[in-house]
C-alpha cells in the first residue's frame, strides 16, 4: 500500500512510516514511531466458545505523539447494516468506549472533520470489527499529525537501510539470548519473547508509574530481566534438566510458558499500546541521505555498544570462554572442571538482561504492548535460523538482515505484510542453506 | 445455584458442539504428526485457516460450489505442506516447529492485510458461505432446540451432527493406519529416524506423508468451524489455539487414536466452565471487579491452558489415562 | 560371470567384482564351518599393506574424504574389503572409523572419492538406498525403538513390506499374509537370539546388551549381504560377549560379510579374518589379527592409549558416557557454537 506519492526524494519521516495503510497488527509490530501513532490496543483474541456472555464494548484511544491524546472526537458505532448503536466522545486521555448490545460485527466511525489541526487520518475514518461474546474489542486509527514534509533530499532505500539497522540490531540483541541458551541447553525457548514483553512493560512502569526517567528506567529493567532469566533458570529450567525432561518436552513447556505468561500480562497490563515518558523532542533530525529521531540514533548506538560488550565478553572473559565451551560440549566442559550450572545461569541471566533492554528499544519505537515480544520471537527465530542455530555471532548477523530485509521489502511489498517477508525468507533460508550462514551442514541432520 | 447450573450446561455444549469438533479435529492431526511420528507442528492453526478460508474464498468470491471449496481447502492445505515440508523435513525437529509456527503466523497477517482484503475480506473476514451446507440438515435450522439445558440452533446441531461423524471416521482411520506396517514406520520414525534409515525406509517420504495427513485433518477442523461460526475472519485463527489443540492431545494422551477426542471433550468442558463461572461470579460480585473484571476472563483460558501445558508435560506427560511407562522410555 | 554358484571366495577372482555372491551359501546350509576358512583361505596370500587389493571385494573404497570444518576426519586412499570375511576396523578414539562408516552407508557425504558396493557406486545414494541394496549398519549407541515392541522392531526390518505404503496400509488383506511370514521369519530370528520370550515388551525395557542383540536382528531381518557393526561390544555385560561374538560369528557361516568397529582387541583378534587399523583418519595398517600387533605404525598410533585391555564395567561406563558426549555434541551443535575461532570439533570421529 505505498502512499501515492511516496518515491524517491520525496521527503519521508524517519521511520518510513507514511507507506504504512491502515493500522494493523502487522504494521504494529514494525518501526513505526511517533510520527505515525497506532492507537493500538491488543490483539483481539478471538477464540471459539465465548458463549453466553456480556459486556461487550469496543473501546479505543487517539492520540499522537505531537498532539498528545485527542479529546472531544465523535465516535460513532453503527451495526454492519447501518443501524446506529451509540455515539461517544473521547475522553481526555484520548480514550473512547461504547457499550454494545451483543456480539457481532460492527461498524466504528470517527469524525475526521473534528481532529485538531494537522492530524490526518491515514486510512479510513472507520472500521469494521467482528466483537466475540463478552469482549472488550479494541479499535485502532492511524493518525499521522503532519510533521512529515519537512526536510529534504534523502533517499527511500538509504532510509530503508537504516531503519532496518535499528531493527536488526534490536532483534539481534534479543535473539543473542535465545541463541546462547539454545546452545548451552539445548532449549528452543518460545517463551524468549516474553522475557522481551517483561522487560519493556518493566521499565514503562518504572518510566510512568515510579517517574523515573527512561535510561535508568532502562538499567533497572535490564536488572528485572536479568532477575527473571535467573527465575526462569532456577525455578523451570534446571528442576527440569534434573528430571531429565526430554527436549521436546522442555519445548512444549516452554510454549505453555509462553502462553500463561502473555496472557497474564495482558490480564494485568491489558490490552492497550502505552509510550514511555520523558523522551524529550521526537523530531528527526536530516542526515542528508536519511532521517533519524535522536532516539533512533540512540538506540542504534547502544545495540552496537552492547552486542560489542557481549562479543568482547565471549570472546575474552573467563565466563564468556566458559559459555563458549559449554555451548561446544556440555559434557566435555563439564569434566574439565567448568560449572555448567552456573554458566547455564548467567547465560540465562544475560539473556534476560539483553531481552529487556530489546523490549525497551522497541518500546521506544513502537509502544509497549502486551503481545510485542511474541511478535518479535519469530523475526528473533528467522534471524536466529538465518544466522545458524546456536552461534552467537550467527544469531547476530542473520538478525540484522532480517531487519534491514523487512524494512527494505516495503520497497516492493505492501508495509502491512513486510512482517510477512521476514517469515517467507525464514522459509527460503530453509531450503537453500538450513544451517545458516555461520553454521556447518553437520550439525541439522 | 442456577449460575452453576446454567455454568455447566454452557460447558457440556461446548464439550459436544463444534468447537470440540474443533480442537479435536485439530488435535487428531497433531496426534499424526507429534503423537506417532514426532514432528513438531507448531502451525496447525494455519493448515485450519486455509481449509476454513478455502470455503469462503472459493464460495463468496469466486462463486463456487460448497464441496468445490471443501476441495479447495484441502488441496491448499497440502499445498501448504508439502512447502513447508520438502526444506524441513530433512532438517532437526526444531526446524519445521519454527517454519510452522512463521508460516501459521504469516499466513494470518497476510490474510488480513489490506492488500489481501479484496479476496480474504481483511480483518473484517468474509460470511455467508455456508447456506448450501446448513440447508442439508434434515430438520429445520431456523428453530432452536433446547438441549441439555441449553439451546442449540438446527444449524449448530447439524454441524456438530457431521463434524463428530468426521472425527469417527477420521479415528477409524488413523486406527486402521496405525496398526498397519505404515502406521510402524511412522512410529519407528518418531522413535529414532536414523534407525528407520539404516533398515531402509525412506524417512523422509513418510514424514512427508503424515504432514499432508495431519495438516488435512486440521483444514477439515477449519472447515467445520467457519461453518459453524458463518463466517472465516483470520483473526479467529491465532496461534495460540494451535497450543490449545496441542493440550488437548497430551490430555487425552498423544498416540492413542481416542485420545484427542476425549482430550477435546474435557478442555473444552473445563475452560469453558471455567469461562462461565467465573464470568457469574464477578457478576454476582463474588470475584471483586478490582481483581478481576468480565473483559479479563477471556484471557483466563490461555493462562489455564498455558499453565496445563507446562504442568501436564512436567508431571503427567502421558496424559490424564495414560500408562507412565511407555512415556518414561522415552529417552529424548 | 565367474564363480557362479560356487563356493565363492576361494576363486582367485583378485579385483574382478563378482556378480556371485555369498549368500547363495546361505541356502546350502552344509557348509557349516567353510565361510570362514574360506575368506581365510582367499587372504592367506594378500600382503599386509595398506589398500591391497582383496581376492574378492565386495566393498571398495578410493580416494574418499571428508573434512569438518579444515579438519580431515577421514582419507583413505584404497581400501577393499573381502566378500564373506569379518573385517575388523580398529583405531584410537577420533580415528574415523565411525565417520568412514557413515560415508560408507550413506549417513555421511564425502568430499570427494568414490566407493562402490558389489561394483556398483554408492556415491550420492541415500541411507535407505543403500540398506536397500543389502548394506546395513548397526550404530555404536544402540538405536532400539524404545517404544515398540520387541517383535515390531524386528518386523520393521523386513523389506518390501506392501503394508508400507500409505494406500495399501488401508487395506489389511494386501499385507496380511506378507506380515504373517515376516512374523514366523522375525520369531525365529528372535529365538536364535534368544530375545523370543520378550517379544511382546517394549524394547526401551530391555538390557543394554539385549539392545544390541535386538539391533543385529533386526538388521538380519532383510537379509542383508553386508552388516556392519558399530561397536558391537560396547557397554554389554561380559556375560554377553561371548554369546553375541558368536551371533557375528555365525552371520559369517551364513555367508554374510561382516564389518566391524571394535575398540577391543581381544575380540578383534578372536573373530576377525582381516584388521583394517586407522589413525588420525587414515588407514595406517591392515593384515590379519596377528601382524597386527607387530606392526610399528599401530604401536605408534596406540601408544599411551589403553584399549587392548577388556574394559572394566567403570571403563564401559566411562566409554559410554564418552560415546554418549560425542553424539550428544554432535546433536546439539559441535564446535561451531559459538566463536569462530573454535575450529576443533567433537565429531571427527567418534
Amino acid at each position: 500500500m505505498r502512499h501515492p506519492s511516496a518515491r524517491a526524494g520525496r521527503t519521508r519521516d524517519a521511520r518510513g512510516a507514511i507507506r504504512s495503510g491502515p493500522g494493523t497488527a502487522a504494521s504494529r509490530v514494525l518501526l513505526r514511531l511517533l510520527l505515525v501513532l497506532v492507537a493500538a490496543c491488543g490483539l483481539a483474541v478471538l477464540v471459539p466458545g465465548t458463549a453466553g456472555a456480556e459486556g461487550e464494548q469496543v473501546v479505543g484511544t487517539l492520540q499522537t505523539s505531537r498532539s498528545g491524546p485527542i479529546e472531544g472526537i465523535e465516535v460513532t458505532v453503527a451495526t454492519v447494516d447501518g443501524d446506529e448503536v451509540d455515539t461517544a466522545e473521547t475522553d481526555d486521555d484520548g480514550r473512547f468506549e461504547v457499550d454494545l448490545p451483543g456480539p457481532g460485527q460492527y461498524t466504528v466511525t470517527i469524525d475526521a472533520d473534528s481532529l485538531p489541526d494537522g492530524v490526518v487520518i491515514t486510512g479510513e475514518d472507520s472500521r469494521t470489527v467482528t466483537v466475540d461474546a463478552g469482549r472488550r474489542q479494541p479499535v485502532q486509527f492511524g493518525l499521522n499529525d503532519g510533521s512529515q514534509g519537512a526536510g529534504g533530499g534523502n533517499v527511500e532505500a538509504v532510509q530503508l537501510l537504516v531503519d532496518g539497522l535499528r531493527f536488526g540490531l534490536l532483534i539481534a540483541m534479543c535473539a543473542v539470548g535465545l541463541s546462547l541458551i539454545f546452545g548451552t541447553t539445548g532449549l528452543t525457548n518460545f517463551a524468549h519473547g516474553e522475557l522481551v514483553t517483561i522487560g519493556a512493560l518493566f521499565a514503562w512502569w518504572v518510566n510512568t508509574g515510579l517517574g523515573v526517567p527512561i535510561i535508568p528506567a532502562a538499567i533497572i529493567a535490564m536488572i528485572g530481566g536479568a532477575a527473571f532469566g535467573a527465575l526462569n533458570e532456577l525455578g523451570l529450567w534446571r528442576p527440569l534438566r534434573r528430571r531429565g525432561t526430554g527436549l521436546v518436552a522442555a519445548l512444549v513447556v516452554s510454549i505453555g510458558l509462553s502462553l500463561l505468561l502473555r496472557y497474564l500480562i495482558q490480564i494485568v497490563y491489558g490490552g492497550f499500546s502505552n509510550p514511555y515518558t520523558g523522551l524529550g523532542t521526537s523530531r528527526a533530525v536530516d542526515y542528508g541521505l536519511f532521517r533519524l529521531t535522536n532516539q533512533s540514533l540512540i538506540s542504534i548506538v547502544i545495540s552496537i555498544v552492547v552486542l560489542l560488550l557481549v562479543a568482547l565478553m565471549l570472546q575474552r572473559t573467563k565466563i564468556g570462554k566458559a559459555m563458549r565451551a559449554v555451548a561446544d560440549n556440555r559434557d566435555l566442559a563439564a569434566s574439565s572442571g567448568i560449572n555448567v550450572n552456573r554458566v547455564i545461569l548467567v547465560v540465562w541471566m544475560m539473556g534476560g538482561a539483553l531481552a529487556a533492554l530489546g523490549g525497551v528499544l522497541l518500546g521506544l519505537s513502537d509502544q509497549v504492548r502486551w503481545d510485542m515480544g511474541f511478535q518479535l520471537l519469530l523475526l528473533m527465530f528467522a534471524g536466529v535460523t538465518l544466522g545458524g542455530l546456536g552461534t552467537a555471532y550467527g544469531a547476530l548477523v542473520g538478525s540484522v538482515i532480517v531487519g534491514v530485509f523487512v524494512q527494505m521489502s516495503t520497497l516492493v511489498i505492501p508495509s502491512d505484510v513486510k512482517y510477512v517477508g521476514g517469515l517467507v525468507l525464514l522459509i527460503v533460508i530453509l531450503v537453500i542453506r538450513p544451517q545458516g550462514i555461520l553454521g556447518s551442514r553437520a550439525r541439522i541432520g | 445455584m442456577g449460575d452453576l447450573l446454567n455454568a455447566l450446561a454452557v460447558a457440556g455444549k461446548s464439550a459436544l458442539g463444534f468447537q470440540a469438533v474443533f480442537f479435536a479435529l485439530l488435535a487428531i492431526g497433531l496426534n499424526v504428526h507429534f503423537g506417532y511420528t514426532g514432528l513438531l507442528n507448531f502451525g496447525q492453526i494455519g493448515f485450519a485457516m486455509l481449509g476454513g478460508f478455502g470455503i469462503a474464498i472459493s464460495v463468496t468470491q469466486w462463486g463456487l460450489n460448497f464441496w468445490v471449496g471443501v476441495v479447495v481447502g484441502l488441496a491448499a492445505a497440502v499445498f501448504l505442506a508439502l512447502l513447508l515440508g520438502l526444506p524441513t523435513l530433512r532438517l532437526r525437529a526444531d526446524y519445521l516447529a519454527i517454519a510452522t509456527i512463521a508460516a501459521a503466523e504469516g499466513l494470518r497477517l497476510l490474510f488480513r492485510s489490506v492488500s489481501a482484503s479484496p479476496v480474504t475480506g481483511g480483518t473484517r473476514g468474509l460470511a455467508g458461505f455456508n447456506g448450501a451446507f446448513i440447508s442439508l440438515a434434515p430438520w429445520d435450522t431456523s428453530r432452536r432446540y433446547p438441549i441439555l439445558g441449553t439451546r442449540w440452533s438446527g444449524g449448530e446441531l447439524w454441524v456438530a451432527l457431521v463434524g463428530w461423524v468426521l472425527v469417527a471416521l477420521l479415528c477409524l482411520l488413523v486406527w486402521l493406519l496405525m496398526r498397519s506396517p505404515w502406521g510402524r514406520v511412522l512410529k519407528a520414525i518418531r522413535e529414532d529416524e536414523d534407525a528407520v534409515r539404516a533398515l531402509g525406509k525412506n524417512v523422509y517420504l513418510y514424514k512427508m506423508q503424515s504432514l499432508v495427513l495431519g495438516g488435512v485433518m486440521g483444514a477439515l477442523g477449519g472447515m467445520v468451524y467457519v461453518v459453524a461460526t458463518g463466517a472465516a475472519n483470520p483473526d479467529q485463527f491465532q496461534n495460540a489455539n494451535t497450543f490449545l489443540a496441542y493440550t488437548v492431545l497430551i490430555l487425552g494422551g498423544s498416540a492413542r487414536v481416542l485420545g484427542p477426542v476425549v482430550g477435546a471433550v474435557i478442555l473444552l468442558f473445563v475452560i469453558q466452565f471455567a469461562d462461565t463461572g467465573l464470568r457469574a461470579l464477578i457478576g454476582n460480585g463474588v470475584i471483586p471487579e478490582g481483581l478481576l473484571s468480565a473483559t479479563d476472563v477471556a484471557q483466563i483460558r490461555f493462562v489455564l491452558v498455558g499453565l496445563g501445558l507446562m504442568l501436564l508435560l512436567v508431571f503427567r506427560p502421558q496424559g490424564i489415562f495414560g500408562d507412565r511407562r511407555e512415556v518414561m522410555l522415552d529417552a529424548r | 560371470m565367474p564363480a557362479e554358484n560356487t563356493p565363492a571366495g576361494n576363486t582367485p577372482a583378485a579385483n574382478t567384482p563378482s556378480g556371485a555372491h555369498a549368500a547363495s551359501l546361505e541356502k546350502g546350509g552344509t557348509h557349516r564351518a567353510a565361510p570362514q576358512r574360506l575368506a581365510q583361505a582367499a587372504l592367506r596370500d594378500v600382503p599386509w599393506e595398506v589398500g591391497v587389493a582383496k581376492p574378492d571385494p565386495v566393498v571398495v573404497v578410493e580416494n574418499v574424504t571428508r573434512t569438518f570444518g579444515g579438519l580431515t576426519a577421514v582419507s583413505v586412499d584404497r581400501l577393499e574389503i573381502q566378500r564373506g570375511g569379518i573385517t575388523g576396523l580398529i583405531g584410537p578414539n577420533g580415528a574415523g572409523k565411525t565417520t568412514l562408516f557413515n560415508l560408507l552407508t550413506g549417513f555421511d557425504q564425502p568430499n570427494t572419492g568414490t566407493w562402490s558396493f558389489d561394483g556398483r557406486p554408492l556415491g550420492k545414494l541415500a541411507p535407505h538406498q543403500v540398506a536397500r541394496l543389502g548394506v546395513v549398519r548397526t550404530f555404536q549407541l544402540t538405536k532400539a525403538l524404545s517404544r515398540l515392541t520387541v517383535l515390531q522392531n524386528m518386523l520393521l526390518g523386513a523389506q518390501g513390506q506392501k503394508g508400507e505404503s500409505f494406500l495399501r496400509a488401508l487395506v489389511p488383506g494386501s499385507w496380511r499374509n506378507q506380515e504373517r511370514a515376516n512374523t514366523d521369519k522375525a520369531m525365529d530370528l528372535l529365538r536364535r537370539f534368544k530375545l523370543d520370550a520378550k517379544k511382546d515388551e517394549f524394547a526401551g525395557t530391555l538390557s543394554g546388551g539385549q539392545r544390541k542383540l535386538l539391533e543385529m536382528a533386526r538388521a538380519l531381518m532383510s537379509d542383508p549381504q553386508v552388516v556392519m557393526l558399530d561397536e558391537p561390544m560396547a557397554g554389554v555385560n561380559p556375560a554377553l560377549t561371548q554369546s553375541l561374538l558368536g551371533h557375528v560369528k555365525d552371520l559369517r557361516e551364513e555367508g554374510m560379510t561382516v564389518i566391524f568397529v571394535e575398540h577391543d582387541m581381544d575380540v578383534v583378534r578372536d573373530i576377525s579374518d582381516w584388521v583394517v587399523v586407522m589413525a588420525a583418519g587414515r588407514v595406517i595398517a591392515e593384515g590379519p589379527p596377528e601382524s597386527i600387533s607387530q606392526n610399528q605404525a599401530v604401536v605408534d598410533a596406540y601408544l599411551g592409549a589403553h584399549h587392548d585391555a577388556p574394559l572394566t564395567v567403570e571403563e564401559e561406563d566411562r566409554v559410554l558416557a564418552q560415546a554418549e558426549a560425542q553424539i550428544a555434541a554432535e546433536e546439539h551443535g559441535g564446535g561451531e557454537v559459538i566463536g569462530s575461532d573454535t575450529t576443533s570439533t567433537g565429531k571427527d570421529g567418534r
